[in-house]
């Protein structure tokens, strides 16, 4: 019985250190959006009658620059909300 | 302090018929299809050759803003064809179940079910104009592509458009909820606990009352409802047609 507690125990809060550390993966797409928005505003500031359809397409970029971040995203929420780890035991 | 982050709430659940349950989402999804419809029936009466009501020649500013981008990112024969009318359809659904949550109800896009059957409808559509440009076999070839040796890797691919497309849509609506949720929670017992401070019988009543709560979270609503909302809705549209195009055979100009 006090096993199966301790087993829950250490399964909680691996998941939550679990949730925090995939949410690393949000520096990458901070880092890459960060760099296409630069870029962007630097072609904008050479050719300011190009600005709508940089805009467009830096944030279609942005958006799927974003996805490695969202994936991640979905594995802390997973590990939070839908344990799938605390029926085992 | 009390955190409501949950999934939709199912609101009547049937097990005897085939597991059928009546979630929150897809309550909230006839709503929005209701609230759709009606306005597209109100836009669209009476119409005239001349337009002199202001509804016509916003029902037409509306319909001119999905032509000019249907024909920009597709070419102009998509803009005749029910491409529009679908891309139109999906930006003005996505739209307004992101939006519904400004009233008080569950998004239903923050429910993965919406996003991932409106992204299997795309992969549907990208797979049949694959085999319709490039014929049964064409298709089955294009996963051989460049070397054989790529084959699983391709299909990963083929698999993964759809998964991103939902996931994408699903994350950003849903990060938006929790952190409105979050944030909504934090201000409260900060109001609590800073408001028990105050002395006596005062104190004590004001610190039930999340004053902090008010105002704040408006600010940040301006991001995660309205600009969200919109640019997730413009972005899957744009992914749409993107991926159709280039399936198609003629990729944007």
């Amino acid at each position: 019985m006090e096993t199966s507690i301790l087993a829950k125990a250490i399964v909680c809060g691996c998941s939550a250190l679990g949730a925090g550390v995939a949410m690393i993966g949000g520096l990458g797409p901070g880092i890459g959006e960060g760099y296409a928005v630069g870029k962007a505003l630097e072609s904008m500031a050479r050719q300011p009658e190009m600005k709508g359809t940089l805009t467009t397409t830096m944030l279609m970029g942005c958006a799927v620059a974003e996805t490695t971040g969202l994936y991640s995203l979905i594995i802390a929420l997973i590990l939070l909300f839908v344990n799938p780890f605390t029926g085992l035991f | 302090m009390d955190l409501d982050i949950t999934g939709a709430k199912i609101l009547i659940s049937k097990p005897e018929w085939g597991g059928f349950m009546l979630t929150e989402t897809v309550v909230v999804t006839w709503g929005v299809m209701l609230v759709l419809i009606l306005g597209a029936w109100f836009l669209t009466r009476n119409l005239e050759v001349h337009p002199t009501k202001k509804r016509q020649i916003v029902a037409e500013m509306i319909v001119g803003a999905f032509d000019n981008l249907v024909s920009t990112n597709m070419g102009v024969k998509y803009a005749t064809s029910w491409y529009l009318p679908f891309i139109g359809a999906l930006f003005c659904l996505s739209l307004g179940c992101s939006l519904s949550s400004l009233i008080g109800c569950y998004a239903p896009t923050s429910d993965l079910s919406t996003v991932l059957a409106w992204a299997l409808l795309v992969f549907a559509l990208i797979t049949y104009n694959k085999i319709r440009s490039g014929g049964i076999l064409g298709y089955l070839k294009g996963f051989t592509d460049p070397i054989p040796v790529m084959t699983p890797f391709n299909i990963i691919g083929e698999i993964a458009t759809p998964i991103s497309m939902a996931f994408r849509h699903f994350g950003n609506i849903a990060s938006g909820s929790v952190i409105t949720a979050l944030i909504y929670g934090g201000l409260s017992a900060l109001s609590g606990l800073v408001l028990g401070l105050l002395p006596g019988a005062l104190g004590e009543t004001l610190s039930n009352i999340p004053i902090f709560a008010a105002g704040i979270p408006a600010v940040l609503s301006l991001y995660f409802d309205f600009f969200s909302s919109f640019l997730q809705a413009f972005i899957f549209c744009m992914l749409t047609m993107m991926y159709v195009a280039s399936a198609a055979g003629d990729g944007a100009q």
